[in-house]
């Protein structure tokens, strides 16, 4: 047969299949294997086994993902400013996500493989309920590898003029086949959390789009979009900030200053609309199955949120430490330090909030001391009102710090810049009240409405943020410009680059162990039953040495790939030219 | 060198985020076990609105939402002896409880609640958006809780109990049997002792108690216990054994969770046997 004909007929048939799927298979009910029917190794753990090599995957292809999500915008920087350093600065960050790519592929497999071997019929299952999606997951990968190496090995020959517009292009497709990736990736993970398109016994009953669109797909598209994007930031900051601090010449540093000032900015950008997304994908939970959330927020996972406080917390305040410092790189950022101490005391006061839990287990003595499980002051803090307050006034005093620095090197020229400075300190003192006060609100509404109540301050810091941009805009336009001296900042600021990665690795892996243990001791949740024999939720240490471990796994990972990266520049001196040059320089 | 700080520094950051962890109250939640603990014939009233308060707090997770923190109706301060009229009569009930009466009303009420849970939604605790017209609770008797016939009963026997009204639903018969014993998904579920002494081995009694010679005395003698404790004290002693703490014993040394293993009929037997034996330990 014509092999166009023939790919065409195949793609009739997965598409066919994919749309009509009691056409081909019949729709027979979910397996529901005994725990005999789990293949299983004496003395190992295939469920660990399955967890590190899944979490290295996403580790991975978040890192892969996001990379040459902001790679174009800041190549689209570089083509609107005219300024090389913004499209070099995307070339580097492409080479180290080069590296990493395929070490993305060989983790994917392993974790095929792993999850065939051990848990052979529920991935049976999801085959048949997802069948031509599995395809057309292969061509995406297979159209993905293209794009990149094209997209990578044409940067230097689609450089300048109309050719960059052809290299964006391919960009644009790389992104667009990339995101097609990852939402392919989370309708398998959220159909497994809340199965559509089947029945109460599992059978198929709908179409693949049915069983994609699964009530929590998008919240969970929108979460790990967001959440890639501050991922690949603070990676590629810790890169910046490791060549910052190896480096010796000035330009290179002021160069690398630079790179990790960008990256830190796009971490932050990546992070700041994070929580919202965290409470849409929450509200769906709930929405969903209120036994779900419950089983997150005030169930057996209750304390996990206290962790992620404290790794939030961490990621936001060396993110305004690393800010602050950088209020060193200019002349009028002095003019800013004294306000920095209050900035600080919000953020640790907001930190301290955050972790207070609602109860704790004591003993009885401590019990009678203090008088009930919830102690009198410090109780009321450990609820969502009290949370959301502190977390929100955290994000605006985030952006706060950055507007101090970017002020710091820009003097306004327009006449009305008083106003401007007014409006935009009113902005904040009423934006900050009103999240105070819809914080006041939540602690007087039904546990039900307290959610929605947090939904005000929200909308207040996004209003803050995106206003307060936007007066900015208009009043630095034309502003006078004073120099940045990019490279001056200490060393021990280049220390909050390498705090966010190492946050961010453990709090995606801990959101990860969260969102999986949502399903308890099921497979599909409500469908297929997990009964291996390790269908428990693990405690939340074993969880953390577990993550500990991975984290440490992709952190040797990651410096390798960095090596890996500096290796591609390195060029060895010809062994002629090695040997004259010293004698050169002895004779001079 | 430059390397090596920045890992130690990136090393030490890991480790106190997994000291914190291991610092937290530490729960592994295992996946939920049969709670059936009687064999269908065995089963009296006080025993059944045992295992239902079991299944409110354990299988059933009624308590996830059921409680004092305004998520839905806090069953276990609600007294439905004296709202179920005003529910039942109002305009947006439709159930099937309607004109019945009194207890009979309340046991068709709870259940239709549990299977049917729309059929009436408690003014300000439907879904959002839908007017009180969808409630958010999860039909019991499907997946994830899968309550069994049998299991609802249990439940609705713990609620009038609480409530103080008759109790209306039946005991488990012997056709139940199967639906009470649960699923039993792995085979590996031991079938009731046959006798008394088959049972104080299959709980090891007599590792802690002087009972059949055993000699152990960990815990205070099996002796006599019929004429000290009577039927009832025996049977509070096994299923709550911090009630009451013998003179020279501490507390916490007995397992108290012996109302989750044992089926009703060898918890009875136990105390039938017990009941027999005198101060040497001799059946009488």
């Amino acid at each position: 047969m014509n092999p166009v004909r023939l790919t065409f007929a195949v793609l009739a048939m997965a598409f066919a299949v994919m749309v009509l799927p009691d056409l081909v298979f019949a729709a027979d009910p979910a397996p529901q294997p005994t725990r005999a029917d789990y293949p299983a190794i004496k003395g190992f753990s295939a469920r660990t086994l399955v967890w590190g090599l899944s979490q290295m995957h996403l580790f991975l292809a978040a890192f892969v993902l996001a990379v040459p999500l902001f790679v174009l915008c800041i190549e689209l920087a570089g083509v609107l400013s005219g300024d090389d350093r913004y499209d070099n600065m995307a070339h580097e960050f492409m080479k180290i996500s080069m590296a990493a790519y395929s070490f993305t592929a060989l983790a994917g497999g392993g974790l095929a493989i792993a999850l065939f071997l051990f848990y052979p019929h529920l991935m049976g299952y999801l085959l048949k309920v997802f069948k031509g999606q599995t395809l057309i997951y292969a061509l995406l990968f297979g159209l993905e590898s293209v794009c990149l190496y094209v997209y990578y090995y044409s940067w230097d020959a689609l450089r300048y003029g109309d050719r960059k517009w052809y290299h964006m292009t391919i960009g644009l497709i790389l992104n667009t086949v990339g995101l097609a990736l990852l939402f392919v990736a989370n309708a398998w993970a959220a159909f497994m959390m809340s199965p559509a398109g089947v029945g109460p016994d599992g059978a198929v009953t709908g179409t693949v789009w049915e069983a994609t669109r699964n009530p929590l797909w998008n919240p969970l598209n929108l979460h790990r979009f967001l959440a890639n994007i501050a991922y690949g930031g603070a990676i590629v900051g810790a890169y910046a900030a490791y060549r910052f601090l190896s480096e010796k010449s000035a330009d290179l540093r002021a160069h690398y200053d630079w790179m990790g000032y960008t990256s830190n900015i796009i971490a932050v950008v990546g992070f700041l609309p994070l929580p919202f997304a965290g409470y849409w994908l929450m509200a769906e939970i709930y929405a969903y199955s209120q036994q779900m959330g419950i089983t997150a927020m005030g169930g057996v996972l209750a304390w996990l949120f206290i962790i992620q406080a404290v790794l939030i917390g961490s990621i936001l305040l060396a993110a305004n430490y690393y800010l602050w410092c950088g209020l060193g790189r200019t002349d009028r950022g002095a003019s800013y330090a004294p306000y920095v101490k209050y900035i600080a005391v919000v953020m640790v006061g907001g930190f301290l909030v955050w972790v207070t839990p609602h109860s704790l287990i004591l003993t009885p003595q401590e019990l009678q001391l203090m008088g009930g499980s919830h102690h009198k002051v410090l109780g009321p803090l450990g609820i969502m009102p009290a949370k959301n307050t502190a977390v929100n006034l955290m994000l605006v005093f985030t952006f706060l710090s950055f507007q101090m620095f970017y002020r710091s090197s820009r003097v306004p020229t327009v006449s009305w810049y008083k106003a401007g400075n007014a409006a935009i300190i009113a902005l904040y003192v009423v934006g900050c009240l009103n999240i105070i006060a819809a914080g006041i609100y939540g602690y007087i509404t039904p546990t039900v409405y307290k959610v929605g109540a947090s939904v005000p301050q929200v909308v207040t810091t996004l209003s803050i943020i995106v206003f307060a941009a936007i007066i900015d805009g208009f009043m630095l336009k034309g502003a006078t410009k004073t120099q940045v001296n990019w490279g001056r900042m200490t060393v021990r600021s280049q220390y909050a680059l390498f705090v966010l990665p190492v946050a961010f690795t453990w709090l995606m892996a801990l959101m990860g162990y969260i969102r999986s243990s949502l399903r308890t001791h099921w497979h599909v949740y409500t469908i297929m039953k997990d009964n291996s024999p390790e269908a428990y939720i693990p405690t939340i240490g074993e969880a953390g040495n577990i993550i500990t471990v991975i984290t440490l796994m992709f952190m040797a990972l990651i410096v390798f790939i960095f090596w890996l990266s500096q290796l591609g520049a390195t060029k060895q001196v010809p062994q002629r030219q090695a040997a004259v040059q010293p004698a050169a320089g002895a004779g001079s | 060198m430059t390397l090596v700080r920045v890992l130690a520094f990136s090393v030490v950051v890991l480790l106190a985020y997994t000291l914190f962890a291991n610092i937290l109250p530490q729960v592994q939640s295992d996946p939920p076990t049969d709670e059936a603990p009687v064999a269908a014939d065995g089963l009296d009233m006080p025993a059944m609105i045992a295992w239902g308060e079991r299944l409110f707090s354990g299988k059933g997770t009624c308590t996830l939402c059921h409680n004092d923190l305004g998520r839905a109706p806090d069953l276990l301060k609600l007294n439905l002896a004296e709202t179920w009229a005003d529910r039942l009569g109002n305009a947006n009930y439709e159930g099937e409880a309607k004109g019945e009466e009194g207890a009979a009303a309340i046991e068709i009420y709870l259940r239709e609640s549990m299977v049917d849970t729309s059929a009436y939604v408690v003014p300000g605790f439907g879904k959002k958006g839908t007017n009180d017209t969808v409630s958010p609770m999860p039909a019991v008797d499907a997946a994830p809780i899968s309550l069994s016939e049998v299991e609802m009963n249990a439940l609705i026997a713990f609620l009038q109990d609480r409530t103080g009204v008759d109790v209306t639903v039946p005991l488990p018969t012997g056709d139940d049997g199967e639906d009470v014993a649960g699923d039993d998904e792995d085979g590996e579920e031991e079938g009731p002792a046959e006798s008394a002494q088959v049972a104080l081995d299959k709980y090891t009694c007599s590792a802690c108690h002087d009972v059949n010679d055993s000699g152990a005395d960990a815990g205070p003698p099996l002796h006599s216990l019929g004429a000290k404790l009577g039927r009832d004290g025996i049977r509070e002693a096994i299923l709550d054994p911090n009630a009451t703490i013998a003179e020279g014993f501490e507390a916490d040394m007995m397992p108290d969770d012996f109302g989750d293993q044992m089926r009703v009929s060898e918890l009875d037997m136990i105390i039938d046997y017990l009941m027999t034996l005198d101060a040497k330990g001799d059946a009488q």
